[in-house]
């Protein structure tokens, strides 16, 4: 057990690599539970909280689920969420870590034109990897023709659930929000399918390192825009047409310009890992960057890392150098993600 | 005769060399190991100074001299099997040969059941 943003979680149980392999090639148990789950509602409930994201919200379609950020007024990241229309209210899921300071930012911000509602009764479960479709159907048949980042209201084992084909590990999969006094009963019951093994923070920030996910805290926070994130593919066309979010000056004349550094995926070339703060220089010893997630991919077998360099510097297949333990090693800049996603089509 | 430290390494003597790992409470603590780098041959360390890191997927940590003296070869099989030293930590996961420059430093170190009892506190 480790702690992490107020809560003992389980770093691992088998294992980090095993576990990592378990959900590439089967199906892997999250307890996320730690995440802020909250509700808006009100007939003004999506253009409301335009006002704080640069993602298109007016244009989600019921059922359908969108990765958004909360940006600050300098066009920096306050958190990353994921956004559900249902009905005429959103569901959102926000980092643990930063949910006190989401669900004030929104109380504050959206006083009067939508209700917040923050749903500390319902824990989160993700099931993760290629044969998670196999197992939630056995308890639920109607997750199975379930789209890519939709979400439904389905029973599960006879539990009242909401169910989302979605995740963070680049493989297909749900996330279960269920009501916390059932979630050991439903935990247990996949536990129970012999395609599923329980996975903990070790092995979900290795896959999401290889999915070329970004870490809040670690690959974005308020001092990086989405555009050098290299998550302006968030900001729909209607939203950089006509702005309305924190920053919008800021991150639309980044888009138009470009940014001075980009978020890359980084591998080095030898065996030695290069961590997170690993300065990274050109191959003629400039300093370009810095290492913002790294570590040791178990699917690429070998070092794998994310980090911002300069945009000069950031083409794929530059060449740079990871400064570790005061040698300079050699590597690439390189496309994400590292491992392919494989998210469901439906 | 192996004798043992605070920090979780183990050194096998034999004669004026003693060969040094770190033991199975540490590779549990460590987690998988991805990447060991042992320093260079022929070098000189003092006790307690830095001779080797271990990389596991989580963190890269240190590994200290156990005794002074002038390290004689890394373990070549750690290069392409790391993961030795979870699997066996005590033998073929070791990972230098040191030459002893002062075998009474022994004398200050854990035996194996002192050792136990030591990780028994932990």
């Amino acid at each position: 057990m480790t702690p992490f943003a107020g809560y003992d979680m389980p770093l691992q149980y088998a294992g980090i690599i095993a576990e990592h392999r378990h959900c590439r090639a089967r199906a892997a148990l999250f307890d996320v539970s730690h995440m802020g789950q909250a509700e808006l509602t009100g007939p003004d409930a999506a253009a409301a909280l335009e006002t704080l994201v640069p993602g298109d919200l007016l244009g989600l379609a019921d059922g359908a689920i969108r990765y958004t950020l909360f940006t600050n007024e300098a066009g920096g990241i306050l958190d990353d969420l994921m956004v559900t229309r249902r009905g005429d209210g959103l569901f959102l899921v926000v980092n643990a870590a930063c949910k006190d300071q989401d669900f004030a930012h929104m109380a504050h911000r959206l006083e009067g034109r939508a209700t917040l509602k923050i749903l500390s009764d319902r824990a989160l479960l993700a099931l993760q990897g290629p044969e998670a479709a196999t197992v939630l159907g056995r308890l639920a048949p109607e997750a199975i023709p379930m789209g890519f980042m939709t979400a439904r209201d389905l029973t599960v084992d006879g539990i009242p659930c909401q169910v989302s084909r979605s995740g963070y590990t680049g493989e297909d999969g749900y996330e279960i929000s269920v009501p916390a006094d059932r979630a050991e009963a439903l935990a247990r019951r996949l536990l129970a399918q012999p395609e599923v093994a329980p996975v903990g923070l070790g092995a979900r920030d290795t896959l999401r390192l290889e999915a070329g996910l970004c870490l809040y805290g670690s690959d974005i926070d308020t001092t990086t825009t989405p555009i050098e994130a290299a998550l302006a593919w968030t900001i729909g066309k209607r939203r950089r047409e006509q702005g309305g979010f924190p920053g919008a000056a800021v991150i639309l004349d980044q888009l138009k310009t470009g940014p001075a550094r980009k978020r890359v995926g980084l591998r080095p070339e030898g065996k030695a890992p290069a961590r997170a703060h690993t300065e990274v220089t050109d191959a003629a010893g400039r300093r370009i960057g810095e290492i913002t997630s790294g570590g040791y991919g178990p699917t690429v077998g070998g070092p794998v890392a994310m980090g911002y360099v300069e945009t000069g510097a950031a083409g794929d297949g530059s060449e740079v150098r990871f400064v570790v333990r005061g040698s300079a090693l050699p590597g690439r800049v390189v496309k994400l993600p590292f491992a392919p996603h494989r998210y469901h089509r439906a | 005769m192996i004798r043992f430290t605070k920090e979780h390494e183990w050194i096998r003597v034999d004669g004026k060399v003693g060969t040094v790992g770190i033991t199975d409470y540490a590779q549990g603590q460590l987690g998988d190991v991805v990447f060991v780098e042992v320093g260079s041959v022929g070098k000189s360390l003092k006790q307690g100074d830095e001779a080797a890191v271990v990389e596991s997927v989580k963190a890269a940590s240190e590994v200290y001299a156990p005794v002074s003296g002038r390290v004689l070869e890394g373990n070549p099989a750690l290069a392409d099997d790391p993961a030795k030293v979870n699997a066996d930590p005590l033998g073929g996961g070791w990972f230098f040969k040191i030459e002893l420059a002062n075998p009474a430093e022994l004398d200050g170190m854990m035996d194996e059941p002192a050792y136990q009892a030591y990780v028994g506190t932990l």
